[in-house]
């Protein structure tokens, strides 16, 4: 198998890792791996050299942002449930809990954070994939971080009732 | 980069918590937190989300690929010259012509999609470079109405690719009759004049990477995207073609904004 084979076929479980977390569901995300692998397979030639895991979650994040933009309606935004959030701090209703705040936050900081703190790309890194200044993935990851927090803070009933 | 006493920004305490702090920052940092506690508390938060994030995932990484999902499975479906592809392909191009083939009980296996177009063009190539007078039927100056003279006869919506960023200016193109129906072909020229010519024709083939072959001193490239078959010709230098290709190729994907068309 070429190196290029090989090098695409390693980034497989970190691509499945980072689509289930970008898509919230399982078989949207393996459908969004597997166009990215068709992709990718099929321009060997347009790929000239440099890293090919950078190159994959580019793909991987275009093709995203097409699906969304695709889609009739946007993601279904999450409310706040004043009796939903469990006061317990049991590891599903904290995996739960991320899950949604993720999901409210607007496609490109989702992206920038999950690319940061999930695959552990660099600032610059994720600048290239995701097109723009790396001035602007930290404002991305800045408002990201921000919006989890308030979500997060807003979640637990036990913080509002101090205030 | 922030002087060393510099104020530490809120830029920083990102790049504190995702590690990438330069080492000569790190003291003013931590001295910036231990005496705002509400920045260290929000640092806290960011930390708590991050180790969310990957306890909720980082199991995907781990569990086994599933079948859809192997490269051998996704090569094979996707594969253009397996020889039931390749045979569909060319009963849907020839529609009438192939039952010379299937009449005489070839034993010959049916051309691809790929040698009829790569054949097609190259001879075109060949007969048109070599024209001084005539080389083309409509002038590049003439370009949105060539285009769409073009487009009109395939059917589609064809681009002529500007190609003036690695030097070539486009001569002009004309109709030609191809395998499959009319193509289009477009002449452009080097300052050295050195001509490259881009065919392009209708196929139903499905999406391919792309294809060297020469013969000779020419050389060409063959892709195919979204129901149309190119071929990029010029002479044999692999490299240099695959930068041709891969500039035209942008400029029809239109991953580079398109250039309005001045006329």
């Amino acid at each position: 198998m070429s190196s290029f084979r090989q090098g695409i076929e390693a980034a497989i479980p970190a691509l499945r890792r980072y689509s289930r977390a970008l898509t919230r569901d399982a078989e949207t995300a393996d459908d969004l791996v597997q166009d990215t692998l068709v992709r990718a397979l099929r321009s060997e030639h347009l790929f000239y050299g440099g890293d090919v895991r950078s190159w994959l979650y580019t793909i991987l994040t275009n093709l995203n942002r097409n699906r969304l933009r695709s889609l009739a309606r946007r993601p279904i935004l999450q409310s706040i449930e004043d009796n939903d959030a469990p006061n317990s701090a049991g590891p599903e209703a904290g995996g739960r809990d991320i899950e949604r705040a993720l999901a409210q936050l607007v496609d490109e900081q989702r992206t920038a954070l999950l690319l940061v703190v999930l695959e552990g790309l660099s600032y610059r890194e994720v600048a290239e994939v995701q097109g723009v200044p790396i001035g602007t993935v930290m404002s991305r990851l800045s408002r990201a971080r921000a919006q989890i927090k308030d979500y997060l803070d807003g979640a637990r009933p036990a913080l509002r009732r101090v205030k | 980069m922030s002087h060393r006493d510099s104020p530490v920004t809120e830029d920083e305490l990102h790049v504190y918590v995702d590690g990438e702090l330069p080492a000569d920052r790190l003291a003013a940092v931590e001295a910036w937190l231990a005496s705002h506690p509400e920045d260290a508390v929000r640092i806290a938060n960011w930390r708590a989300q991050a180790e969310a994030i990957r306890a909720r995932y980082s199991g995907l990484a781990k569990e086994p690929i599933p079948e859809r999902l192997a490269l051998d499975r996704i090569t094979r479906r996707g594969h253009v010259w397996t020889a039931v592809a390749a045979a569909a392909a060319v009963v849907a191009f020839f529609a009438g012509g192939l039952t010379g083939w299937v009449a005489r009980g070839s034993s010959i296996p049916p051309p691809t999609a790929f040698e009829l177009f790569t054949t097609d063009a190259l001879q075109a190539h060949k007969l048109y470079i070599g024209e001084v007078r005539h080389p083309v039927e409509v002038p590049g100056i003439e370009r949105a109405h060539l285009v769409q003279w073009l487009s009109k006869r395939l059917n589609a919506q064809l681009r002529a690719p500007n190609l003036e960023q690695i030097g070539l200016k486009l001569v002009g193109g004309r109709l030609l009759p191809g395998p499959t129906g009319p193509a289009a072909f477009f002449m452009y020229e080097g300052p050295s004049g050195d001509r490259f010519t881009l065919y392009c024709g209708t196929t139903s083939a499905v999406q391919s990477a792309m294809r060297y072959h020469s013969i000779e001193q020419t050389g060409s490239i063959y892709w195919v995207d979204r129901d149309l078959a190119y071929v990029l010709s010029g002479p044999a230098d692999r490299e240099q073609l695959l930068k041709v290709a891969q500039a035209a190729y942008d400029q029809i994907e239109v991953r580079t904004p398109p250039v309005a068309e001045k006329m």
